[in-house]
């Protein structure tokens, strides 16, 4: 078996994604991990649908008691840091600047995507039951879509599929698929393979996804940093 | 000489009827949740209720705190209107999800966006308005699709409720809301949404301790108001908080 990249450093090739000034909403599982991973110096402003901007990264284990506050939590109930220059607002407005336009970039999780960009993230594999939560209005509305995952179900199955068999979170979203075996862009006209993890091959990397990949012409290695 | 400030929670409940529709402050943890407001109404034998809220509570995502799950697991529930109606956990499923499945509560899934937008329409008059987010997916079900430049976009119904119930930090005896921090989320809007909106808060003040310019939710949209007065089951700093005072006294809280 080849190595795989961690959830960790999937996190880490997506933080190169990051700009200064961006406003970006990060998901649960993986994506959550991005933001320790943002470049030093470099301001990113996070967002959080329960209404808060520019917030300080998650309360560590050791920091409980003398920093957590259930009045600063992020999306997924974690605690987080205050930070100055951050700001509180109703969720009609944080909604509000997801649907305006106003998130340059989300990080979501997945559990199917296909070459058109269509995700699936939000209805519970093999339970029958989902929660859609904020995930449906980031994927329709931010300025940029990046689906985090790793490249196959444990079971072994392609996660990047042909066409999506449960609910779809938003037809055609995804602008970029980052997995811990490759880095792939949705172009409108297929899947781009534009980078692959260290002893990946493009063949295998095609044998482990259902749509035809196009292989770009700059292919490189993975950078994490 | 306008009074809306009660003594107890009981009181601010009391005459919530059957099959009414009560919105919740609510989002992924104990912060903004009007706790008291919740159980004085688990206390009622009311029943048939729709409840309009972020879950339908026992999400299980942090702490494991008493929210509106309690009026799940009383059976006063009806329907829930709400985004992320189920645990995030498989193997501990909360009193809604199994009532949901066994078809005894009606579920009406909403994307959180569109949740908002709906009440927040409520409250502003706006009958009904258009949104890109769902075209295309479950969400498209029964709902009339126009294009907008091109785009599809969804027609969504407004929500109104007969009760808001909402968690705010301070209100002064007019009614003026603040909040604190994330506590905000929902509450400003489904107290402008709601024929009868009641406060749970931790600090009672006199007009003109606010300053006007920090007011978030005008005093006009607040009827009744109930100070936290015990020791509060969450407080604000988790050293103080129910998890630790649970573990010590290895009980339930509240």
């Amino acid at each position: 078996m080849k190595e795989r990249l961690s959830r960790e450093a999937i996190a880490m090739r997506i933080a190169r994604e990051l700009f200064d000034g961006a406003v970006v909403n990060l998901g649960i599982g993986i994506p959550s991990l991005v933001s320790s991973f943002a470049p030093e110096g470099m301001t990113v402003i996070y967002h959080t649908e329960n209404g808060a901007l520019g917030f300080g990264p998650v309360v560590a284990a050791d920091d409980m008691k003398e920093m957590a506050d259930i009045d600063l939590v992020n999306a997924s109930g974690q605690y987080v840091t205050p930070k100055p220059g951050m700001c509180f607002f109703n969720h009609a407005d944080s909604f509000a600047m997801i649907r305006g336009g106003h998130i340059d970039i989300t990080v979501l999780g997945v559990i199917e995507v296909n070459d058109n960009g269509d995700l699936a993230n939000w209805m519970f594999p093999g339970r029958g039951v989902g929660n859609i939560g904020g995930g449906m209005d980031l994927a329709f509305n931010a300025r940029k879509v990046i689906a985090a995952t790793e490249h196959t179900t444990k079971d072994g199955k392609p996660k990047i599929v042909k066409q999506c068999c449960v609910p779809l979170t938003a037809p055609g979203c995804v602008d970029l698929i980052v997995t811990d075996i490759a880095v792939i862009e949705v172009t409108g006209k297929g899947l781009l393979l534009k980078e692959y993890a260290p002893d990946w091959t493009v063949e295998e990397i095609q044998a482990l996804t259902e749509p035809k990949l196009v292989v770009a012409p700059d292919l490189k290695e993975i950078q994490l940093l | 000489m306008l009074n809306k400030v009660l003594d107890t929670f009981d009181q601010a409940v009391a005459d919530v009827p059957n099959g009414a529709l009560i919105m919740i402050g609510n989002f992924a943890g104990p912060g903004g949740t009007p706790y008291y407001l919740i159980q004085a109404l688990s206390r009622k034998s009311v029943k048939d209720l729709t409840i309009v809220a972020n879950t339908a509570g026992g999400i299980g995502l942090t702490l494991d705190y008493n929210d509106h799950r309690v009026l799940f697991e009383n059976r006063q529930v009806k329907k829930v209107i709400a985004s992320f109606p189920f645990s995030t956990s498989a193997s501990r499923p909360s009193a809604a999800e199994k009532q949901i499945l066994a078809g005894e509560v009606e579920l009406e899934i909403v994307p959180q966006g569109t949740l908002s937008e709906r009440i927040r329409a409520g409250g502003a008059g706006i009958p009904a308005f258009y949104t890109p987010t769902g075209a295309g997916t479950v969400m498209e079900k029964g709902k009339e699709r126009r294009y907008f430049d091109g785009r599809p976009c969804l027609l969504e119904q407004a929500l109104k409720a007969d009760f808001a119930f909402v968690r705010a930090y301070k209100a002064d005896t007019m009614g003026n809301l603040v909040y604190r921090g994330t506590m905000r989320q929902f509450n400003p809007i489904i107290a402008m949404a709601a024929r009868v909106t009641i406060a749970e808060v931790d600090q009672v003040v006199e007009p003109g301790d606010l300053d006007p310019d920090h007011v978030v939710t005008p005093g006009i949209f607040v009827k009744r108001i109930v100070e936290v007065k015990e020791d509060p089951g969450f407080p604000r700093h988790l050293e103080r908080s129910f998890r630790v005072k649970q573990s010590l006294s290895n009980g339930e809280m509240g």
